[in-house]
């Protein structure tokens, strides 16, 4: 089997590479301009040990997350597509959905719930519970955003496996193999590309993360970098920095692991591998609830609390809420930005993977990097280029610009799911059509597309979340009133109205519920 | 796949596309409306807005965020900015504008509607209405009695672990800001330190500290007096209540919410109607009544289960005689390892 990788790129493709990257390096770009005319010389941040500890406590957090979200995304995506596990079509929309919780609101409900005092314990003080430990500090930040990040990896992993052919684990099996060895020894090689890219971007969230870490009180960078935004602005935009360049260094060595996956050999298939799990098929079952209850029912029932207790007391009203309009808002926004993130990456992805390239490389590298920065960094970086530059300066505060900003904060979801799905292509089958006279936009059309569609949906359906719960830059860069669901829980949480936030946060879950179904999990069944 | 059931799955997404290129031109905003971005958000100033437009007929556009994002917002607009009116949830991030002479001075006859104590010492901002420094605290496990006149006093052993606090919140800023004004750097610096020594616990904003403190994570909290009240409307059974310090005691100072002006504004009438009216007798009575805050103007009397406003200590921020500006207040706060704990 041919790989790709060895020819030459064409002129048009690397162009257009170069253009994208130069567009996703305005905010590294914004910040060594903040740097250098700033007051605070990079020298004595770095020096800092304020900066350091902060910097230790980010990147140990994030480590820690890494690992545990790539183990229970993998493991929870391979149960759900490849096992025989009861409900899976239910749990396949259930379980990435933690991933659209804004983090400030994700976490007060799931510690309203499960900390001392919270709803957990009223239910097991009968049972002879007292006290539950606390939800805080490293241990409580590990678990929070492990819960809410683990679909970072479930969803382009699923994806993997929804297009392996089940020929080589059938051997394997034929063989004699057991189904754990199968998993170990066939199945994780196939899936390690997507399970290394997804890894990459929960690692990269857990550093960018600020409302979880503040809540919880754990001293990360963000908290550093929120503090002192604009009491001391210069610091701030060294620290920033400092994340900036934390997230291009992980993320040029993550290249280095991610790219040499194991091809799959290509299988034209309507059918995917079902494995049944046997006597394990209940324990999975048990496993799966269990995570869950705490990823999604545990937050997801102090939502229910807040909002019933609102309406019982009267200052809910229904009526006066007014959720459709936030609603459509937030549904119309993430769709577009989802299939705009996704047409924006697909020539840095096809360069990176089908040719010879020097800037390939660095491209993805600073697509990537974005998704470690602040939202507000992001934000005031996209201000700063638009009211700088000629004609976009027309687009300020409007929702080209607003897209713009979701897209360089989040095309790194959809470039690493693009780069996997684009991987998965056969070298022969893109020759063939050559040889039989397709032209380039022939084979993208009807080989490339179709069959990269799974990776790219998986890819669209993690920027769709992401963009659904986005605060900072909605709220400085959307058209004047416009009001998604995200900032409506902001400014009922500042508030303290926890009725109104929770009432807009469960609706901010059923909308992309729906949408999740609709568009991965169905096109995935679709393909099956 | 042939390739016409892609583009029908993509019809939804891209008739999604071409309605906003549509709409996005009719958005944009200009001509001869009142540009106002709010650190205030929308179920505290919205109605007086809506509110000022119907009585004047100036149409308002308003950008709700948080006040600290706003005000970098401006500043990086800078003259570019169309904004003609900040208001800010404190004096931080009003201040901050202020440093960077980003704001133009206000009206005698606005500055003279408000006590010198709630306003710009240049008279670049104007206090609208204003939070109580408080120590909420969980009924349930506090006694009313064990707790101390002075805020200076939570750094008492019998303290230890059981006050949270939120060191990155802009209204904890201002309090250590206020702090340091009126019993020096050096009093600010100590009570900061022995706070973290006393293993005070950093909670990210005054919300969370309220929620913590009701649940019973945690017994006590150093809050804005308002958050109680709004959580006491959702639920009048939860076992919390507002300790007030004694009279006179920086722990009960009073934050003000500003508004300002931006310099170079183009609506600058507009804007000063604008400021007129959130000093107005009708919008200081919906701060009294609506919003549970002390009114600063008109002659307004707050709720009468609040401390009259003559008990509470006030504070001018004077950004020249603050030594080392605004941006010491952060350093303290992060030298005393506070939100390390």
């Amino acid at each position: 089997m041919g790989r790709w990788g060895r020819r030459r790129a064409p002129k048009g493709l690397t162009a257009t590479t170069v253009l994208v990257a130069l567009v996703f390096a305005t905010p590294v770009v914004y910040l060594v301009s903040r740097v250098i005319v700033g007051e605070v010389p990079m020298r004595t941040v770095v020096a800092d040990e304020v900066t350091r500890d902060a910097l230790w406590h980010t990147v140990l957090l994030a480590g820690l997350v890494a690992v545990s979200a790539a183990v229970v995304g993998t493991a929870l995506a391979w149960m759900v597509a490849r096992s025989d596990i009861p409900g899976r079509r239910i749990f396949s929309v259930l379980v990435p959905l933690p991933l659209v919780f804004p983090s400030f609101v994700g976490a007060l409900a799931l510690r309203a719930s499960v900390a001392p005092g919270g709803l957990l314990e009223s239910v097991l003080g009968p049972v002879g519970v007292d006290r539950l430990p606390q939800v805080d500090g490293l241990m409580g930040s590990w678990l929070v955003l492990t819960l809410f990040t683990y679909p970072y990896v479930q969803l382009p992993v699923a994806a993997r496996l929804r297009s392996l052919g089940p020929s080589v684990e059938e051997s394997a099996r034929i063989l004699g193999r057991r189904p754990l060895a199968v998993f170990f020894q066939v199945v994780l090689p196939q899936a390690r590309t997507a399970i290394a890219a997804g890894t990459l971007l929960v690692f990269l969230y857990a550093v960018s993360d600020f409302g979880a870490v503040d809540l919880l009180g754990y001293p990360a960078l963000t908290r550093v970098i929120y503090a002192n935004r604009v009491l001391r602005r210069d610091l701030a935009m060294a620290l920033g920095l400092v994340l900036a360049i934390l997230a291009l260094l992980v993320t040029a060595a993550e290249r280095r692991v991610g790219r040499n996956g194991v091809a799959a050999p290509f299988e034209r298939t309507k059918r995917s591998l079902t494995v049944p799990l046997g006597r394990w098929r209940w324990p999975a079952f048990a496993a799966v609830v269990f995570f869950l209850l705490n990823a999604l029912a545990a937050p997801i029932a102090s939502l229910v609390h807040w909002t019933r207790r609102g309406f019982s007391s009267g200052s809910l009203d229904l009526d006066q809420a007014d959720l459709w309009t936030p609603v459509l808002n937030t549904a119309g926004i993430a769709l577009t930005t989802a299939l705009v993130a996704v047409v924006v990456v697909l020539p840095v992805a096809f360069l990176n993977v089908r040719y010879r390239s020097r800037v390939a490389g660095p491209a993805q590298t600073m697509v990537v990097a974005g998704f470690a920065l602040p939202g507000i960094v992001i934000a005031l970086s996209m201000v700063f280029l638009a009211l700088n530059t000629p004609v976009l300066d027309r687009l300020y505060q409007t929702f080209p610009l607003l897209v713009a900003a979701y897209v360089v904060h989040f095309g790194a979801q959809s470039v690493r799911a693009a780069g996997v799905a684009v991987s998965t292509v056969p070298t022969r089958l893109d020759d063939a059509a050559r040889m039989l006279g397709a032209d380039r936009w022939r084979r993208l059309v009807r080989i490339d597309l179709p069959l990269m569609a799974p990776g790219l949906a998986a890819g669209a359906g993690l920027v769709l979340l992401s963009t659904m719960k986005e605060l900072p830059a909605t709220l400085l860069l959307a058209p004047t009133g416009f009001e998604t669901l995200a900032t409506r829980i902001w400014g009922s949480t500042e508030a303290n109205a926890l009725a109104e936030a929770g009432l807009a946060a469960l609706a901010l879950l059923a909308v992309s519920g729906l949408l999740t179904w609709m568009l991965v999990v169905r096109r995935a069944d679709l393909l099956d | 796949m042939p390739a016409r059931s892609l583009l029908t799955r993509l019809r939804a997404p891209l008739l999604g596309l071409l309605c906003l290129a549509v709409l996005a031109p009719a958005c944009s905003t200009g001509g001869e409306r009142l540009t106002v971005y709010s650190g205030r958000t929308k179920n505290l100033i919205g109605p007086l807005l809506t509110q000022f437009s119907e009585d004047t007929g100036i149409k308002i556009d308003v950008r709700y965020g948080d006040s600290a994002d706003l005000a970098l917002l401006i500043d990086t607009e800078g003259a570019n900015s169309d904004v003609d009116v900040f208001i800010s949830q404190s004096p931080g991030a009003v201040g901050f504008l202020d440093e960077q002479a980003r704001l133009s001075a206000l009206d005698e006859s606005e500055l003279g509607l408000v006590d010198a104590d709630f306003q710009a010492e240049d008279g670049d901002w104007i206090g609208l209405s204003g939070r109580v420094r408080v120590l909420v605290y969980n009924t349930d496990l506090v006694d009313e009695s064990e707790l101390p006149d002075s805020v200076l006093d939570m750094t008492d052993e019998r303290f230890r672990g059981r006050v949270a606090v939120a060191p990155t919140n802009g209204s904890f800023q201002d309090f250590v800001t206020a702090m340091r004004i009126e019993l020096g750097d050096d009093v600010a610096e100590r009570w900061l330190a022995d706070m973290a020594a006393n293993r005070a616990q950093p909670y990210s904003n005054n919300t969370a500290i309220v929620e913590a403190v009701t649940r019973g994570e945690i017994p006590m909290g150093l809050v804005n007096h308002y958050y109680l009240e709004r959580a006491l409307a959702e639920d009048p059974d939860l076992p919390a209540a507002n300790h007030f310090f004694a009279e006179g005691d920086m722990g009960s100072l009073l934050i003000t919410t500003a508004v300002s002006i931006i310099e170079g504004s183009g609506q600058r009438d507009d804007a000063s109607a604008l400021v007129d009216y959130l000093l107005s007798e009708a919008s200081q009575r919906f701060f009294s009544e609506e919003t549970f805050e002390y009114p600063l103007a008109s002659g307004v009397e707050p709720s009468d289960q609040l401390p009259p406003l003559a008990s509470i200590p006030t504070t001018t921020i004077d950004l020249d005689r603050l030594g080392g500006g605004l941006a010491r207040t952060a350093e303290l706060i992060q030298d005393s390892g506070l939100d390390r704990n």
